[in-house]
């Protein structure tokens, strides 16, 4: 056994294992400040006050929540294929994490560093359907199969738009490497030429993480809880921190590719010298409030508006901003070398 | 035309978003339950009580107009002259399982013995606890009348 290898092997790998720490434990954790963000945020908006009992302002509200589900008993229904029902949620749950390996929270903050960022979070953001068809399927029963079907049309619908619109923010920017993103946008934001694309981007996050007006899959007046209808303890739990960590995964990828990521809104001075962390996440934060305040404001879409709003609208409308933007870059010679 | 030009602007999208921002802003209406509670009516009709002249002595005097007005039969009464030959209740139950709180007994007492008092948080872990006899009630009658007699004064120009 040589020994000198192993320590080659070994340093860089336990790095890799604390750097993967520092970005999960942080994560997880917002997770459950972001559910309790929400419930509050919908309360404030209901004229009610929200949960305000557990710990100061009930700000550990969801730390019991968890505690309450872990305990309880798991329920396998007897008709489930016991494989794939447990290993959904897992699947989720993994799939919203791993899209953090490349997300750069600060100049040089980021795991991986690698050249096709964005297509890899397309990719492992676009897989995150998978968990909830397995979910479905596996459960045996008719709502989850619904939910999983809707689900999948709705999030494939919806990454054509996400994908055009990708399209126009690398055509500007050159490069799929998220930091060279954030910093083409060190004279403008992304967010003020491509206003459209912007929205268009939101609102199909909002598809692609089924949070409201599109949470179909799980249309709670409807299909009773959607995919996780047969679900219980640690696996419900699963799902919930999967959904809420995409949600928090699809916010960053707006700030990455229309916020200006890590910089400050004015490059001057006070504002300069607050790190860059503290940015990224106020616009994180700013995001996710948008979806909770989206989603204590719209009612449901009906199944035939989601699927007309994904193909007849977004569709053509980020196909001609591709379009016009392109023409753009080259009739003013902007393209980026 | 407009119609169009208003969609793509999410012209009403944003009129709605902007109405929920300034409900976030508004006075809320929960209740701290436990903590806080709502304001009641002296007419509150909650949990019965028997109540007491300031002597001691209770007020009922065994009429049993209440447990002949008592729409859900929940009272039941028996009566005998006691030793110094006033008519007095030896038995007088309540069972709230069956008291749907009309009021109609507080209403056709001609004393003000029985009353329904302010107090609504009697749960109970079991069913017999409910079946109230006229110790508990009389026990009500000492805890509550405080109350219960401020309720009936305010009450009282409209009775």
């Amino acid at each position: 056994m040589n020994f000198v290898n192993l320590y080659n092997f070994l340093i860089p790998g336990l790095i890799i294992v604390a750097q993967i720490f520092a970005v999960i434990v942080p994560v997880l954790i917002s997770v459950a400040f972001l559910v309790f963000a929400e419930r509050k945020v919908l309360a404030l908006i209901q004229l009610r006050k929200g949960p305000n009992i557990v710990g100061p302002f009930g700000l550990f509200q969801s730390i019991a929540d968890a505690l309450k589900l872990i305990t309880k008993e798991n329920i396998i229904p007897s008709g489930s294929n016991k494989i794939v029902f447990l290993l959904a949620p897992i699947i989720t749950m993994v799939l919203s994490l791993a899209g953090w390996a490349v997300i750069p929270f600060a100049p040089g903050w980021v795991i991986s560093d690698i050249n096709v960022g964005i297509m890899y979070l397309f990719a492992v953001s676009s897989l995150g359907v998978y968990g909830i068809i397995m979910a479905g399927w596996a459960s045996n029963s008719q709502y989850p199969f619904l939910g999983a079907l809707r689900s999948a049309a709705q999030m494939v619908s919806y990454e054509v738009s996400i994908g055009f619109v990708i399209i126009t923010v690398l055509l500007c920017v050159g490069s799929l490497n998220l930091s060279k993103i954030v910093m083409a946008q060190e004279t403008i934001w992304f967010a003020i030429p491509l206003l459209p694309m912007f929205i268009i981007f939101f609102v199909s996050a909002l598809a692609e993480t089924n949070r409201l007006p599109f949470d179909l899959p799980e249309d709670e007046s409807t299909l009773v809880a959607g995919f996780f209808t047969e679900y219980s303890s640690a696996s419900f739990v699963l799902f919930f921190l999967g959904e809420y960590a995409s949600m928090i995964l699809m916010s960053s990828m707006t700030v990455i590719l229309f916020l200006g990521g890590w910089l400050p809104p004015f490059d001057i001075y006070p504002l300069n010298a607050i790190p860059g962390i503290f940015w990224f996440t106020i616009k994180i934060i700013f995001i996710l409030f948008l979806f909770i305040w989206v989603r204590g404001t719209l009612p449901r879409y009906r199944y035939d508006q989601l699927m007309r709003l994904g193909w007849k609208v977004f569709l053509p409308l980020s196909l001609l901003w591709v379009v016009i933007t392109s023409g753009f870059l080259i009739w003013f010679d902007m393209v980026p070398k | 035309m407009i119609k169009y030009l208003k969609a793509f602007l999410l012209f009403e999208l944003i009129q709605g978003m902007t109405l929920t921002l300034k409900y976030m802003f508004k006075a809320k209406v929960t209740i701290n339950y436990p903590h806080e509670k709502g304001p009641l009516s002296p007419r509150f009709r909650g949990e019965h009580a028997l109540r007491r002249y300031p002597s001691g002595e209770e007020r009922c005097i065994a009429c049993k107009l209440c447990e002949a007005v008592c729409p859900a039969q929940a009272i039941t009464i028996e009566a005998e002259p006691r030793d110094d030959g006033s008519r007095r209740t030896t038995r007088y139950d309540i069972d709230m399982t069956k008291c749907i709180y009309c009021g109609l007994c507080e209403e056709s007492c001609p004393v003000d013995a029985i009353v329904e008092g302010p107090n609504f948080e009697f749960a109970t872990e079991t069913r017999e606890e409910l079946m109230y006899n006229k110790a508990k009630l009389l026990e009500n009658g000492d805890r509550w009348e405080h109350q219960i007699a401020q309720n009936l004064q305010l009450d009282s120009k409209y009775r």
